[in-house]
């Protein structure tokens, strides 16, 4: 138990995301409604987001913006040390409007399947078929 | 121009995406033309491509002017240069055989349906020809969304199994990119060949392994290895026939090329198979994937479906041949990633054409099929014999191949496996044989005269159906050549 604590503490990041990405695994899969589907799915989404994010960081680490002078003052001595990892920012922009996409491509799908059945429980959508079929 | 040849891979079908869409406010008689078009022109370009690969060796263009490993590279070798041209092949086949059904079933969405199509072939082409390992997760959403809406646009259940797919879909592209983040923590790079080049560095890393791990996990969601593959059925079967022929033969082989590409030429393969216990259950998996898709198969009712559970066994056979990991399995892997293309590709447009005729394609009312229609069944049965891997169609080699890897390796199960595969292929084609070839057709019974008369599906449909049954022979002739020119030339010398 002693060895624990600092494990998580030092690895905090890293257990956010897994709990986030299991909650949103979760309720795609156990979740009835299908908005709670896609909202679940977003969480997940965003956990890798987070992931990504937090592996950019350093410790002191400042913004990745050089600030100096317009007469090029700044561009004296970059420690790249001194700066956050902006590539997996820059990653994430993309995969944040990949994520929009999606969310948007699936409540689209969920208001075809609304005005098809007139429910979003799933329940309710898989009886009325196997009524259909039943005919 | 022709150094420029693998960026307009993808520029043209993505521009003329947005042409033809534009294009559906203007004059909407322009948007197909445009399509065909666009597409014959990316064809030309994959051939021209795979021509220079075979002539001078691979191809390694940067965007933009930008030099790895900062700017994005699309790298054309001898393992995706074949890929490339099928696919285009693919998708232009079923364009052209897709034509009434689009002309029905979407006429005032034409131009969107056509945009759409020409985007989700843009994101196929791209996820094959990047060599940058983040690149291809954003192609492969590009595909996959494209994807979910072709499928979506189908009536009564395609909206339902669209979601369910996307929902898998989603799983499966997270936990690429996720995999793909342990790669960049390992690594600190994300150009395949740099990766490549820093891996043996880090054999034992158990960061790379998991990012390994999750990659393959990743790409199994994706291309619906059992058991992951609940998706598939639905998706497939309930799309519209124009979607579904250009899906079901394109999305799994693209997967599985994914696959081959990460594990060869990312992790390299000395890293990949590093780990008996892991290839040793990826195998094991893709036994039962192909044990439990045949019996799946047998159970079904209906022609597109019994076609979708084939498609899940196939799915097993190059998993499984891949993760052999040895010369005859990944080259037979490889192979079969065309072969089944073609394949899959005859069978959803033969399947198409039947359904234009008869609205329906239960096997009771298959009846008297083969008089009825003659050229179609024609095509069916090319493309059954290559299923069931009878030579000289292509079918058979790849199977070859498959067939050697096990027993090279000794995976006596996976042989197994193949065998009972194919005999019960046999035994799901000859059936359908039996019902359209012997069953007397229903309203015959009246006037006991010549049989049913001959009511083909328009030309259209017949044309490409049977150049894609001729291609199926012409794979099996040429198999020896495409195996000895490119996918040999593909495989890494750490193979044994």
């Amino acid at each position: 138990m002693t060895d624990l604590l600092p494990l998580l503490a030092a690895k905090y990041n890293y257990w956010i995301y897994t709990i986030l990405m299991m909650v949103g695994l979760y309720a795609m899969i156990a979740k009835n409604n299908l908005v709670k589907k896609i909202i679940g799915m977003n969480i997940f989404q965003t956990a890798i987001i987070l992931f990504y994010v937090s592996i950019a960081y350093k410790k002191g680490g400042t913004l990745p913006i050089i600030m100096g002078d317009a007469h090029g003052g700044g561009h004296a001595a970059v420690h790249a040390a001194d700066y956050i990892n902006p590539l997996p920012h820059c990653l994430m922009l993309t995969a944040i409007v990949v994520s929009v996409a999606t969310l948007g491509v699936a409540l689209a799908l969920a208001i075809k399947i609304f005005r098809q059945y007139g429910t979003l429980e799933e329940d309710d959508i898989n009886h009325q078929i196997r009524m259909q079929a039943g005919q | 121009m022709t150094q420029h040849f693998p960026a307009l891979l993808i520029i043209i079908p993505l521009l003329s995406a947005l042409i033809v869409s534009a294009m559906g406010w203007i004059d909407r008689r322009w948007c197909f033309p445009l399509a065909g078009a666009s597409l014959a022109g990316a064809l030309a370009v994959s051939v021209g491509l795979c021509a220079q690969v075979m002539a001078a060796g691979p191809i390694v263009y940067k965007m933009a002017g930008w030099r790895p490993p900062i700017g994005i590279v699309y790298v054309i070798d001898y393992l995706n240069a074949p890929v490339l041209v099928v696919i285009l092949s693919v998708a232009l086949l079923n364009l052209i055989s897709a034509k009434t059904w689009i002309e029905r079933d979407f006429a005032e969405k034409l131009s969107a349906y056509l945009g759409l199509y020409l985007l989700f072939l843009a994101g196929m082409v791209g996820i094959v020809a990047t060599g940058d390992a983040f690149n291809l997760y954003v192609l492969l959403e590009i595909g996959s969304l494209t994807g979910y809406a072709l499928i979506g646009l189908g009536k009564e259940r395609a909206p339902l199994s669209s979601l369910n797919y996307l929902f898998m879909g989603t799983i499966g592209a997270s936990f690429y990119l996720l995999g793909i983040g342990y790669i960049y923590i390992a690594t600190g790079t994300l150009n395949m060949a740099d990766i490549a080049r820093i891996v043996p560095t880090l054999a034992g890393s158990g960061t790379l392994f998991l990012a390994l791990v999750i990659c393959m996990a990743g790409l199994f969601v994706k291309m619906a290895l059992f058991p992951m593959h609940g998706w598939l059925p639905n998706a497939y079967s309930n799309a519209p026939s124009a979607s579904a022929g250009l899906i079901a033969p394109l999305t799994t082989k693209v997967m599985i090329y994914a696959m081959v590409r990460v594990g060869l030429t990312v992790f390299t393969p000395e890293f990949t198979f590093s780990r008996a216990l892991l290839s040793e259950a990826i195998v094991w998996l893709a036994v039962a994937a192909i044990v439990t898709g045949s019996l799946l198969a047998l159970m079904q009712r209906r022609l597109s479906r019994m076609l979708t559970y084939i498609i899940v066994a196939e799915v097993g056979y190059m998993v499984g041949g891949f993760w052999l990991g040895n010369k005859a399995g990944v080259t037979g892997a490889t192979l079969h990633i065309i072969n089944d293309a073609a394949m899959t590709l005859t069978l959803f447009m033969a399947v198409s054409a039947i359904i234009w005729k008869l609205g329906s394609d239960r096997f009771e009312d298959l009846q008297g099929l083969f008089g009825k229609m003659p050229f179609t069944m024609t095509g069916f049965v090319l493309a059954a014999l290559a299923v069931i891997g009878i030579p000289p169609t292509c079918g058979f080699f790849s199977k070859w191949y498959l067939i050697t890897g096990g027993i090279h390796a000794g995976q006596w199960a996976f042989v197994a496996a193949l065998l009972f595969s194919s005999l019960v292929n046999a035994v799901l084609f000859f059936r359908i044989f039996e019902i359209a070839f012997f069953e007397p057709f229903a309203e015959g019974h009246g006037h006991h005269d010549h049989g049913p008369a001959l009511s083909e599906a328009p030309v259209t449909m017949v044309v490409p159906l049977l150049l894609a049954a001729l291609s199926l022979i012409a794979l099996g002739l040429y198999s020896g050549d495409i195996v000895t020119k490119l996918i040999q030339l593909a495989i890494p010398a750490g193979i044994a």
